[in-house]
């Protein structure tokens, strides 16, 4: 882990800093504004006839990405995360580590369970993104991949290192310099997941299951495996399986790994692709075992002895989901300093010992042993060096790879 | 009508000329009433209608715009790719409707004739499953399809599962993840828009012609044949036209108890748009599932008729 030097900037902030010299916004100014005009023309010819309904490129926002700061006038902040994301009091209610934010700085944060799904957030917050308006929310937490193609439209703020001086210090080595977000410019890291092999022990009556291998080709397991319906997750599984690197792959290693899961679904192998249903069906025994998610695991473990895991010796997939600052957003500041207070241990750990994914904080481990001495200890919690070790992210691709690598997948699901 | 009130003579003078001259407004009437409906239609029917149609004629990226280039050809690229999965629509949603009409024409019977003061509950069991969401409903059903659980242990002992599985409906010893899962789903989740229309059809038969029958030495069957069923045909008509409509679009149940070999075109439509975004093969399908559904409602109905479609 590097250190963090108060007097020298860490390669993060260098990052950030050569990519506001070398990638500024302004030399995109022009462009938009003849866009604007553009579709502002293409508007005035009438709804009447099809040929005027085209989508303007949704590339960057026209009238640009920043709306006016009103941090110091508006002690709020809005926060959309997913559902069961966050830590909460025995009521139920309440959310205690915001609770403690709002003591602190007075800011009151407006907190929204309203992502359940990358791909329908994606298609939610488009339109209003698109045509560069503010979405009411000033942090949103989605995937790193989803977080790539916001970065790349331009529908994400550049936050300011000034105000994360905890999130540049605490951040695990594991989850500095991605490739789609050098330095992290735009985003921080929530929360990772690693994908893991889990298995229900009373469904499998024996059989050993060391593998992604074995689930593809172990005829005792014939419809019941599951795999997941996320694209990176079980591509990436069966690359790293087929001793390929999901980090650093070909469209032809791509299509070997889609040959071999087509193989499996051919022969009726594959029970299912799922979302997060997995769940019920591992727990019922339904999928006596199947690709899961590390921190449903942790879980669904609490409740049923059966439910086990194990991390291939060909490696995970470990991908972040990341918190973001959407364009227009009307509190930059305040949620730049939530983001910041989630990178302090306290914070962090009480997030951690609630909700059990991978935490991407460092020094998090003396303070959750207070809390929770066996949540310190579990790897998929605080990852040891030999999970670190074997944990890998699915390398970012171009939004043609994206389209043509999504499609050939989806054929394979049943389309 | 009010000119000829005009024109004919005041029968007495001092009411004409109290009554109010007739207003041209007057005429205009049935126009301002119909306006919210009108407007409706227009913002949120046509509109997007118009907007699907455009799109489905675009090609672009979502960094690069979509223009509008007239490429049609998205069409029948759409159709030839995706076939099997629009013809599986098609098979279990009328599955699905042949048996909701299986099992609903019998309980909308037993509720209109038979079942007496129980009549507002029976009714009340019917919708009561609405009052949970769609999402429930059906994965209530992975509870009940579970492998162990006794549903299919009655079936295997059975050798049910043998049958259906010789059909290809099942795969081996199990029912989740196969055809049979995704029709039963749809049969349950659509049930209710069979039984109502039924229901109300039948509950309108007046109950002497039943007697008139019998007193006309008709059995009990015939009367059913020659009489109920030509009444209840409007229930039956427009029950399986709310059932078959939305059953082919739907994608939730063919996700959540299918597998990969179980995917309708609704499952496609939503992958096409969320996960791909290819949005112009996206509108261009949903375009041809409307035609498609479109073309397969007007059969039905120039077969079955529509004089008194309630």
């Amino acid at each position: 882990m590097e250190q963090y030097q108060p007097d020298r900037p860490s390669p993060a902030l260098r990052a950030a800093a050569r990519r506001s010299l070398s990638g500024g916004r302004a030399a995109l100014a022009r462009r938009s504004l003849l866009r604007a005009s553009a579709g502002g023309a293409l508007a005035l010819g009438g709804l009447g006839t099809l040929g005027a309904c085209g989508i303007p490129p949704a590339g960057r926002s026209r009238g640009g990405e920043r709306a006016e700061d009103r941090s110091a006038k508006e002690k709020t902040v809005a926060f959309s995360n997913w559902t069961e994301y966050m830590d909460v009091d025995d009521s139920g209610k309440r959310h205690p580590t915001l609770e403690a934010f709002t003591r602190r700085t007075g800011i009151e944060v407006e907190y929204t369970e309203d992502i359940n799904d990358n791909n329908e957030f994606f298609g939610k917050i488009k339109p209003q993104l698109a045509a560069g308006q503010d979405t009411g929310r000033d942090i949103i937490v989605l995937t790193d991949w989803l977080a790539a193609r916001l970065i790349r439209l331009g529908w994400v703020q550049k936050l300011d290192p000034a105000n994360l001086p905890h999130a540049y210090t605490n951040l695990s080595a594991q989850f500095r310099n991605p490739d789609w977000d050098p330095g992290h410019a735009y985003s921080y890291p929530w929360q990772a997941v690693s994908t893991v092999v889990a298995y229900n022990r009373k469904a499998l009556d024996g059989i050993e299951v060391t593998s992604v291998s074995d689930l593809l080709d172990n005829p005792r397991l014939k419809g019941r495996v599951g795999f997941l319906a996320e694209m990176r997750d079980t591509v990436g599984m069966v690359l790293q399986d087929m001793g390929k690197e999901a980090a650093a792959f070909t469209g032809d290693d791509y299509d070997a790994a889609l040959a071999r899961i087509q193989k499996a679904v051919d022969r009726g192998q594959i029970r299912r692709f799922t979302g997060n249903d997995y769940t019920a069906d591992l727990n019922s025994g339904d999928l006596a075992a199947c690709l899961a998610w590390a921190g449903d695991v942790v879980q669904l473990q609490a409740d049923n002895p059966d439910v086990g895991h194990i991390v291939p010796d060909s490696g995970c997939i470990t991908s972040t989901d990341v918190l973001l600052i959407p364009n227009k957003a009307r509190h930059k500041t305040n949620a730049e300093r939530l983001i910041d207070y989630y990178y302090e241990p306290e914070p962090a750990a009480e997030l951690a010992a609630y909700i059990n994914y991978v935490c991407p904080v460092d020094g998090v481990k003396a303070e959750l042993e207070k809390i929770d001495a066996d949540a310190a200890n579990n790897p998929l919690i605080i990852p040891d060096r030999d999970l670190a070790a074997k944990s890998f992210a699915f390398r970012s691709l171009t939004s043609e790879e994206e389209t043509a690598y999504e499609e050939k997948f989806a054929k394979l699901t049943g389309a | 009508m009010t000119t000829t009130l005009t024109e004919a003579p005041p029968p007495v003078a001092s009411t004409a000329q109290q009554r109010t001259p007739p207003r041209a407004r007057g005429r205009l009437t049935p126009y301002w009433l119909l306006l919210p409906g009108v407007l409706w239609l227009l913002v949120f029917f046509l509109m997007p209608m118009v907007y699907q149609a455009s799109t489905s004629v675009q090609t672009g990226s979502l960094e690069e715009g979509y223009q509008v280039t007239w490429h049609f050809a998205t069409y029948w690229d759409a159709l030839s790719e995706y076939w099997p999965q629009f013809v599986r629509s098609v098979l279990y949603a009328g599955s699905a409707t042949v048996l909701c009409l299986l099992l609903g024409y019998p309980l909308a019977y037993l509720i209109a004739f038979r079942a007496g003061r129980w009549r507002t509950l029976v009714l009340i069991l019917v919708i009561a499953p609405f009052f949970t969401s769609f999402l429930i409903r059906t994965l209530a059903w992975k509870t009940i399809l579970a492998d162990g659980g006794p549903v299919v242990g009655a079936l295997n002992t059975l050798h049910v599962l043998d049958v259906t599985s010789w059909l290809g409906m099942t795969a081996g010893d199990r029912v989740l993840a196969t055809p049979l899962a995704v029709v039963c789903g749809l049969t349950y989740n659509f049930l209710p828009f069979m039984i109502l229309p039924l229901y109300t059809s039948l509950e309108r038969i007046d109950g002497r012609l039943h007697e008139a029958a019998g007193d006309l030495y008709a059995t009990p069957f015939t009367t059913f044949r020659k009489v109920t069923l030509p009444l209840s045909m409007p229930g039956v008509v427009s029950g399986t036209l709310l059932t078959f409509i939305p059953a082919s679009g739907d994608y939730i149940n063919a996700d959540l108890l299918g597998s990969t070999d179980t995917r309708m075109i609704g499952n496609v439509i939503q992958t096409q748009f969320l996960r791909i975004l290819d949005y112009p093969t996206a509108a261009a399908l949903s375009f041809l599932l409307m035609a498609a559904i479109l073309l397969v409602v007007t059969l039905y109905i120039r077969k079955s008729g529509t004089e008194d479609l309630v």
